[in-house]
C-alpha cells in the first residue's frame, strides 16, 4: 500500500510541518518515507505544498503527480490540486477557509474545518494537526499514537505544556471522519 | 545507527563532515543554501572552519588553496554558480587537486529557474572548463545514496587526485528520507607527500600547479592525465540496474529522474510491457558497457534516455548503444520534470512503431 | 675573510627570467630575504600570481601554489586557514590585483585574512605585452591605449594602497619603491613589517611597491627609473597608510 499525498496551502499554516510530522511517524512504524517541498520564492509567504509519500514499498520517485489523496488548507490549493487525485481516492478539504465544495464524483471528499476546531482549542496554530488528525483516521497512512509520539518528541522540555493541546487536535480531526 | 529523516542538502553537509571534510568555501544561491548553511553551523563546533566567500570564483579558489594545503574541502552550489567554479575547476584538475565539489542543479540556462534540472550534465562530463581533463562525477538518487557517495567521494579524490563533482538536483537537495551514517569502507589512500605544508628546512619547495609554458611539457602533462582518466574508467564505473532481463525498452536515467521512471516500469508492468532501467551512478566515467550489453540482448528493442534537459546524457547512451538499436529520448527541462504517465506513454508509442 | 654579502637562502638556485632592468628580481630578493630573517621561510607558503611573476613559484626557496588570475588573496585564503601557524603571502602585479583580481583583494582584506600581499604596480600588463592596466597614468600609452590613456573613457588610476587602508582590518599598508638604495631600504623595512604584522595575528598586511617595466614603457632602465620617479610617484605618493600602532 502506498499512500502518495499533496498537502498544500498558504505559507504559515504548517503545511510542511504537517508532512514532516507525518513521516517521522510512518517512519518509527518502519514504512519508506519521502517529503519533498515546494521550494522558492513561494516560501516567502505565498503558496506552500509538499509531496509526502508513505509505502510498503521501496520509493520511487518522490513528487507526487498522481495523488491517493490531497490535503488542501485553503481556496487556491483546492483549483490546483482537486484534479491531481487518482479515482477513488481522498480529498481532505479545510472547510473553514474553503466555501467552495469539490466537484469530482468519483473521489471521497472530506469536509474538515480545521480552523474553526483549532479556535476552539485556543489557537489557529493546530489547525494543521486537525487536518493531519482527519487523515490519518481517513487513511490509515500512521496511527494516532505515532503521530502523538513525534509530537511528544518535538515539543519535549519547555514547550511540553502544548502536547495535550495537540492531541485534542489531532483527536477531534479524527473525529470529522465519518 | 538507526534511520533518522535528513533533508538532501544537510544530509550531504554532514556526510561530509564525517568524512573528515573540514573547510568548506561557499557562497548562497537556491537550491542549495542549506549545504553551507549546515557547515557554518558545524565547523565552528570541530575546528573546522566554513567561510562564506565574495563569490563562487573565489570560494573555488580557496577550494584550490586548501586542497594544496593538503587539507579535505568541499564546496558546493548550484548551476549559475557552478558556472562561475569551472575556472578554479579546471585550475584544480590541471594541478591535480583532491576536492569534492556538490552541485544541486536548478534550470536553466542563464538565470534559468530555481526547479530541479539534469541540465549541467555536459558541463559536469564534457569538460565545463577549458582545457582536456575530467571529473569524476557521481550521480546519487536518494538521500541515502548521496551520503554514501560524498563519503566515499572524498576517498576517490585522494586516491586518484583529482576533484569529484557530485551532480544533484533541486529535488534530491531539498527532499528528506530516512538515513543511516554508515560505516564507508576506507581505501588505503597516498600520502600527500605533494601539498604546500612548509618545507621545514627538510624537502626542496613543492609546487602546486598547472602551468606547463612548455608545449611539449604541458603535452607530455596532458597524457599523464590521461594514463589516470583510464585508470579511473577501469576501476571506478558504477552502474545500477532494474528489470533488463527480458526488456523490450531500456530505460537510461541517473538521479532522481531514474525513480520516476522505475513508476513508469511498473505501470507499464502491469500492461504487460516489460521495459528496464539502466541507471548510471557514475557519468564519469560513464557505463557504456552496460548500455552496449543490453544493446546486444535479442528483447531489447529500443533505449529511452529520459532527463531533466532537452537531451544530454542521450549522446552518451547513443555512443554506448553505438548503432545496434535505436535510442530515443524523452525529457523536460528548465525545472519540468518527466511524469511516469508521461514516461510510459512515450514508451509505448516507440515501442508501437518498432513493431 | 669576512662575507659582507650572499645570496638569501630564501632563494633557489634558478635565475630570474625577468627582462633587463625590471626591478622583479630586486622586490623578490626582498621579499625573500625578509623571511629568511625572521625565520619564516621553511613554513612560508608563498602565491605566485598570473603576469610576469608568474613563475615566482621558481624562484622562492619555499613551497608555492601557482594561482589563477586575480585570484592569489582567494588561494591563499584557503592555505592560511588550512595552516594559520605559516607565512603566507601573495605576490601579484597590477592587473591581476587591481583588475581582475580586485573583488578577491578587497575581500581578503575585509576579511583580514593573516596573509601579505606584496603588490608591484608599474602601471602595465608586462606578460601580455604592454595592455593598459588600471594603474596606467592618464596620458600614458600602452597598446591598449595607443593614443594614451584618455580619463573620460578608461577613468581614473586606481590608488590600491589608499583604499584598501579605509578597510579596518586591512592593518599595515605601505607603498615603497625601489628605483635607489636608499629606497630598497626603505621597502625591505616595510615588507619585514608586514609580515611580522601577518605573524602576530593582527590583520591584513599589504606593501605596494612602485616598480618599472623598462620593456613595456619603452625605455631603458634608467630612464624607467627616472620616469617612475617624475611620472609615478607623484600620482603614487610613498609612505604608510595604515600600520598596527594606530590599530587598537
Amino acid at each position: 500500500m502506498a499512500h502518495e499525498i499533496i498537502m498544500a496551502g498558504f505559507g504559515g499554516q504548517g503545511v510542511m510541518a504537517m508532512g514532516k510530522i507525518l513521516v517521522e511517524a510512518a517512519m518509527e512504524e518502519g514504512k519508506n518515507v519521502s517529503w519533498l517541498p515546494s521550494y522558492g520564492p513561494e516560501m516567502r509567504g505565498g503558496t506552500a505544498n509538499c509531496s509526502v509519500i508513505v509505502s510498503d514499498e521501496p520509493i520511487g520517485a518522490p513528487i507526487v503527480t498522481e495523488a491517493t489523496a490531497a490535503i488542501v488548507m485553503n481556496r487556491p490549493s483546492l483549483d490546483k490540486y482537486e484534479s491531481m487525485v487518482v479515482p477513488g481516492g481522498a480529498l481532505l478539504i479545510n472547510s473553514s477557509l474553503i466555501d467552495k465544495k469539490a466537484t469530482r464524483e468519483d473521489i471521497k471528499v472530506h469536509y474538515v474545518p480545521a480552523n474553526d476546531i483549532a479556535q476552539e482549542l485556543g489557537t489557529d496554530k493546530v489547525a494543521n494537526i486537525v487536518m493531519l488528525g482527519a487523515y490519518i483516521q481517513a487513511s490509515g497512512a500512521a496511527s494516532a499514537d505515532s503521530i502523538m509520539n513525534i509530537i511528544t518528541q518535538m515539543f519535549a522540555g519547555k514547550k511540553a505544556t502544548v502536547i495535550p493541546l495537540n492531541k485534542e487536535a489531532l483527536l477531534r480531526g479524527a473525529a470529522c471522519i465519518k | 545507527m538507526a534511520k533518522e529523516l535528513w533533508k538532501g542538502n544537510e544530509a550531504v553537509a554532514e556526510a561530509a563532515i564525517k568524512a573528515g571534510c573540514r573547510f568548506f568555501f561557499g557562497y548562497p544561491i537556491t537550491p542549495q543554501n542549506e549545504i553551507p548553511e549546515y557547515m557554518a553551523m558545524k565547523m565552528p563546533q570541530i575546528d573546522g572552519c566554513f567561510l562564506q566567500a565574495e563569490s563562487e570564483v573565489a570560494a573555488i579558489n580557496m577550494v584550490y588553496g586548501a586542497a594544496g594545503a593538503g587539507a579535505r574541502v568541499m564546496t558546493s552550489s548550484s548551476s549559475p554558480g557552478i558556472s562561475l567554479k569551472q575556472e578554479g575547476i579546471t585550475y584544480i584538475a590541471g594541478a591535480e587537486l583532491p576536492c569534492v565539489i556538490v552541485n544541486m542543479v536548478r534550470g536553466g540556462p542563464g538565470l534559468g529557474s530555481i526547479q530541479p534540472a539534469q541540465s549541467d550534465y555536459f558541463q559536469a562530463c564534457k569538460g565545463g572548463g577549458h582545457g582536456d581533463y575530467r571529473l569524476i562525477v557521481l550521480a546519487p538518487a536518494s538521500v541515502q545514496e548521496a551520503v554514501d557517495l560524498v563519503q566515499e567521494a572524498f576517498d576517490i579524490a585522494d586516491q586518484y587526485r583529482n576533484p569529484v563533482m557530485i551532480l544533484g538536483d533541486g529535488m534530491m537537495g531539498q527532499m528528506m528520507e530516512p538515513v543511516e551514517f554508515k560505516e564507508v569502507k576506507k581505501r588505503s589512500l597516498p600520502e600527500k607527500t605533494w601539498a604546500t605544508v612548509g618545507t621545514k628546512g627538510k624537502r626542496k619547495p613543492n609546487v602546486v600547479n598547472s602551468l606547463y609554458i612548455d608545449a611539449a611539457d604541458c603535452h607530455n602533462h596532458n597524457v599523464d592525465l590521461f594514463k589516470k582518466y583510464a585508470e579511473i574508467e577501469k576501476n571506478e564505473v558504477r552502474v545500477d540496474t532494474y528489470n533488463v532481463e527480458n526488456a523490450e525498452i531500456v530505460f537510461v536515467a541517473y538521479g532522481t529522474t531514474a525513480r520516476i521512471v522505475k513508476n513508469a516500469i511498473n505501470s507499464l508492468a502491469k500492461e504487460g510491457i516489460k521495459a528496464g532501467l539502466i541507471r548510471p551512478v557514475t557519468l564519469w566515467p560513464y557505463p557504456y558497457k552496460a548500455i552496449e550489453e543490453a544493446a546486444e540482448k535479442a528483447s531489447v528493442k529500443a533505449f529511452m534516455s529520459v532527463e531533466m534537459s532537452m537531451g544530454q546524457m542521450v549522446e552518451d547512451v547513443k555512443l554506448g548503444a553505438n548503432g545496434k538499436k535505436p535510442v530515443y529520448f524523452y525529457g523536460k527541462a528548465g525545472g519540468a520534470f518527466p511524469t511516469p504517465k508521461g514516461i510510459a506513454e512515450e514508451a509505448k508509442k516507440i515501442l508501437g512503431g518498432a513493431k | 675573510m669576512a662575507v659582507v654579502f650572499e645570496k638569501t637562502r630564501g632563494l633557489a638556485e634558478k635565475p630570474f627570467h625577468y627582462c633587463p632592468g625590471c626591478t622583479h628580481g630586486i622586490i623578490h630578493r626582498l621579499v625573500a630575504e625578509s623571511l629568511d630573517e625572521l625565520n619564516l621561510i621553511d613554513d612560508a607558503i608563498g602565491v605566485a600570481p598570473v603576469g610576469c611573476a608568474v613563475f615566482a613559484y621558481d624562484y622562492f626557496n619555499c613551497d608555492m601554489q601557482e594561482a589563477a588570475h586575480g585570484r592569489a588573496p582567494a588561494t591563499a585564503t584557503g592555505i592560511k586557514r588550512v595552516h594559520p601557524k605559516s607565512a603566507v603571502f601573495t605576490y601579484q602585479g597590477d592587473g591581476d590585483l587591481a583588475s581582475i583580481g580586485a573583488a578577491e583583494i578587497v575581500h581578503a582584506a575585509m576579511r583580514g585574512e593573516k596573509i601579505t600581499t606584496i603588490f608591484v604596480n608599474n602601471a602595465i600588463y608586462g606578460m601580455t605585452g604592454g595592455q593598459m592596466a588600471p594603474t596606467t597614468l592618464v596620458g600614458q600609452k600602452a597598446t591598449t591605449a595607443p593614443y594614451g590613456r584618455d580619463e573620460n573613457h578608461a577613468g581614473m588610476p586606481l590608488r590600491i594602497s589608499e583604499m584598501l587602508a579605509t578597510i579596518p582590518k586591512a592593518v599595515f599598508v605601505e607603498r615603497v619603491s625601489v628605483h635607489d638604495v636608499k629606497h630598497i631600504i626603505q621597502a625591505k623595512k616595510a615588507i619585514k613589517k608586514a609580515f611580522q604584522t601577518q605573524m602576530e595575528g593582527k590583520g591584513f598586511s599589504l606593501v605596494e611597491v612602485v616598480s618599472t617595466c623598462p620593456t613595456n614603457w619603452g625605455k631603458t632602465p634608467i630612464e624607467a627609473l627616472k620616469w617612475l620617479q617624475e611620472n609615478m610617484i607623484p600620482y603614487y605618493p610613498l609612505g604608510n597608510f595604515r600600520n598596527t600602532e594606530e590599530v587598537k
